[in-house]
């Protein structure tokens, strides 16, 4: 594979990853030696900052756990203002596929998109979640894909890469409660384009969704809600 | 006069006076006070003035007057309760501003050589 010409930010949110940061570093260090890699320490009460650290990433620690909207903010803010041409987001739990980085800069360089999102529905990969949660996860996807005007079958994924107009965007204003879904919102309404790209997932090496299947309902009533609160905001 | 005009006029005064010594104190800030000090002035002027208490009840169609009382007290708290929602929203956007800027500052420390101790530096750990 070519080097990519651009510079590359890998953005790691992590909150009490320990048992599996130093893996996913290394991990992006190895599929994507070119990149920068920052984890985002959103207040973890564990070793999570010095496990990366010693992995080789910059570290940014909040003193306070602000949620993943901040933290996913916190990456941007940093790459806005170190001048970086792209930043791909990789979760800190290991379930994104490091491989598939360069797959998504390419797509967004070629296709000449702001954001280009992994999803796990588009390719043949094995990930089955819960009913509840495909259920929630296909009514999300009808009804941001209506809104924006592009399919995007998988929108809360968090495996995304951003080009610099998203990353000056995203480091002025980023969605606090439900981030995934309401930046592909936002950034339909400021009228930049949005790709989707298949990648498969594994199962999160460590930790657990921060959705479990029991407020899984609740979880979709306040999303959508928050998806036609976001179309009345101003950008 | 009525007790119950009696019992609002001092109501309201005592609150009156408790918005402005706290404003005089320093424990409540002149753009946080406004909505008290208009609920009191208003209240006041409901009870003391007993024919236009009477008379916006009657064109509102309040059979008994002195619940307007209450109708417009519970206005005022509903707007001062929104109104701390809206200042709440804002602190929240400055107070995450801050926390961030902090986390990007300590590092760009870090890499000047200078180490930050205190929580979040992520180096106090073994």
């Amino acid at each position: 594979m070519k080097e990519l010409k651009v510079r590359l930010l890998v953005i790691i949110p992590a909150f009490n990853e320990e048992a599996s940061i130093g893996g996913v570093v290394a991990s992006v260090r190895k599929y994507a030696p070119e990149a920068d890699i920052v984890v985002v320490n959103d207040g973890s009460a564990d070793a999570t900052a010095d496990v990366a650290g010693r992995a080789g990433a910059t570290v940014l620690s909040h003193l306070y756990n602000m949620g993943i909207g901040a933290t996913m903010q916190t990456g941007y803010k940093y790459a806005s203002r170190a001048g970086y041409d792209v930043a791909v987001q990789v979760d800190g739990d290991g379930q994104h596929p490091a491989e598939s980085i360069r797959f998504l800069v390419e797509t967004l360089i070629k296709g000449r998109a702001d954001l280009v999102v992994g999803s796990r529905f588009l390719g043949e990969g094995d990930y089955k979640p819960s009913l509840a949660r495909s259920t929630g996860m296909a009514i999300f996807s009808k009804v941001v894909s209506a809104v924006i005007k592009v399919k995007v079958t998988d929108t809360t994924s968090g495996f995304r890469a951003a080009g610099k107009r998203c990353i000056d965007f995203f480091s002025a204003r980023y969605p606090d409660d439900y981030p995934e879904v309401e930046a592909l919102v936002l950034l339909h309404k400021k009228g930049f384009s949005i790709m989707e790209v298949p990648v498969t997932m594994s199962e999160r090496a460590s930790g657990r969704s921060s959705i479990t299947p029991v407020k899984s309902v609740y979880y979709m009533v306040k999303v959508l809600l928050a998806i036609f609160v976001d179309l009345l905001k101003r950008v | 006069m009525y007790y119950l005009q009696i019992f609002s006029i001092i109501g309201s005064l005592v609150l009156f006076a408790i918005v402005i010594d706290f404003i005089r104190r320093g424990l409540l800030k002149e753009k946080y006070s406004v909505l008290w000090l208009a609920s009191a002035v208003v209240i006041m002027a409901l009870s003391v003035k007993k024919e236009l208490l009477d008379s916006i009840a009657a064109w509102l169609g309040i059979a008994y007057p002195p619940s307007l009382l209450f109708l417009v007290a519970f206005i005022f708290v509903l707007l001062i309760t929104l109104h701390f929602s809206v200042v709440i929203s804002l602190l929240h956007e400055k107070n995450k501003a801050i926390a961030q800027e902090l986390a990007l500052m300590k590092n760009a420390l870090k890499e000047a050589g200078i180490e930050v101790q205190g929580k979040g530096g992520g180096q106090e750990r073994k």
